[in-house]
């Protein structure tokens, strides 16, 4: 198992998952969403094949209405 | 008449531009930026709900970006780093996109700028390619410093966020346009119709407005009212108003054959 930081979650995965799973398990498969990975964007192209590592720390954002 | 709003080399035939925050609900979002006319529309970029219900509603689905052209902010960044940080998942989510609007605040009590912070922003932003529509204090000196940087609007405030405060100062708004070529929007403090016009009338060459419209009673009227007020001031700025003449009274009607007077 790794722990990985999400949105600001500490959440425990297990350690082989790639993001491509991640997104799939957080049912955010098909959504408009960004990623980033410890400060770094992951290209949405580049999700099934970006494994997870301890101590990672995500942030997955949408848009939403705002001024 | 063409008469569009020029943004790094798009045209727009409204030259209002509102946000999407703050409505009851996302048809309201929708029926007030199709009152507005807006075709510029900006959006927040927040953290995805982890618990989120899968056919939660969603902005896209009723602002979608086929018919109007999403403006992303950085509302809410304090500093720098996190508006870069902010952007950079705005144009990965929204497939390229690269017009946004770059906001950094200096506190949550004024949500006035820090220009400090906003220009180093900006210098970064426009060297990874972004079109930066930058919100600003109403110095012309720090306006003409973000123009040199290579933003492509500059947007200063009116009053500050959220206030309906309207025009408070239309001397500096005046100085800010005299002293840069890229289009100057008015951005926070619009509070009704006559605001926008007035900021039209100054020669602003455009109005981003939010919570006059959203925090209405009727939002979907007052959006129709905005389109109008700024249009209206815009048609009076082209036409240019007489000179303003105090005591030198014109009458309006002929002066010669009044009837005479029966006194006499």
């Amino acid at each position: 198992m790794i722990s990985v930081n999400i949105n600001g979650e500490t959440r425990q995965l297990s350690g082989t998952l790639t993001v491509a799973a991640l997104i799939d398990e957080m049912g955010l498969t098909g959504k408009r969403v960004a990623l980033e990975r410890n400060g770094e964007i992951v290209p949405r192209s580049t999700f099934p094949t970006q494994r997870l590592s301890d101590g990672d720390r995500l942030e997955i954002v949408v848009a939403v209405g705002g001024g | 008449m063409n008469d569009n709003l020029i943004i790094a080399g798009k045209s727009y035939s409204s030259r209002l531009l509102v946000g999407t925050g703050k409505y009851k609900d996302f048809t309201e979002t929708r029926a007030a930026l199709d009152a507005s006319g807006a075709e510029i529309v900006t959006v927040a970029i927040r953290r995805t709900n982890l618990g989120q219900n899968a056919n939660e509603p969603n902005l896209l689905d009723s602002v979608p970006m086929s018919k109007f052209t999403y403006l992303p902010n950085t509302a809410g960044c304090y500093t720098a780093e996190d508006a870069v940080r902010t952007l950079r998942l705005a144009r990965e989510l929204l497939d390229g996109h690269s017009l946004v609007k770059l906001e950094v605040l200096g506190d949550p009590q004024s949500l006035y700028p820090n220009v400090i912070e906003t220009i180093a922003a900006a210098k970064t932003l426009v060297a990874e390619g972004f079109q930066v529509m930058v919100y600003t204090s109403d110095d012309p000196i720090v306006a003409k410093q973000l123009e040199d940087i290579g933003c492509v609007a500059i947007m200063p405030l009116a009053s500050l966020i959220g206030s309906g405060m309207g025009i408070l100062n239309p001397w500096n708004l005046q100085l800010v346009m005299e002293r840069v070529k890229v289009p100057v929007i008015v951005d926070a403090g619009v509070g009704t119709a006559s605001d926008a016009a007035i900021a039209m009338e100054l020669g602003c060459h455009g109005v981003l407005m939010n919570t006059a419209i959203a925090g209405a009673k009727d939002p979907v009227l007052m959006a129709s009212a905005m389109k109008k007020g700024v249009e209206a001031g815009r048609e009076a700025y082209l036409a240019g108003r007489m000179p303003k003449k105090l005591y030198s009274a014109s009458p309006s009607s002929p002066t010669a054959g009044i009837i005479s007077s029966t006194r006499s």
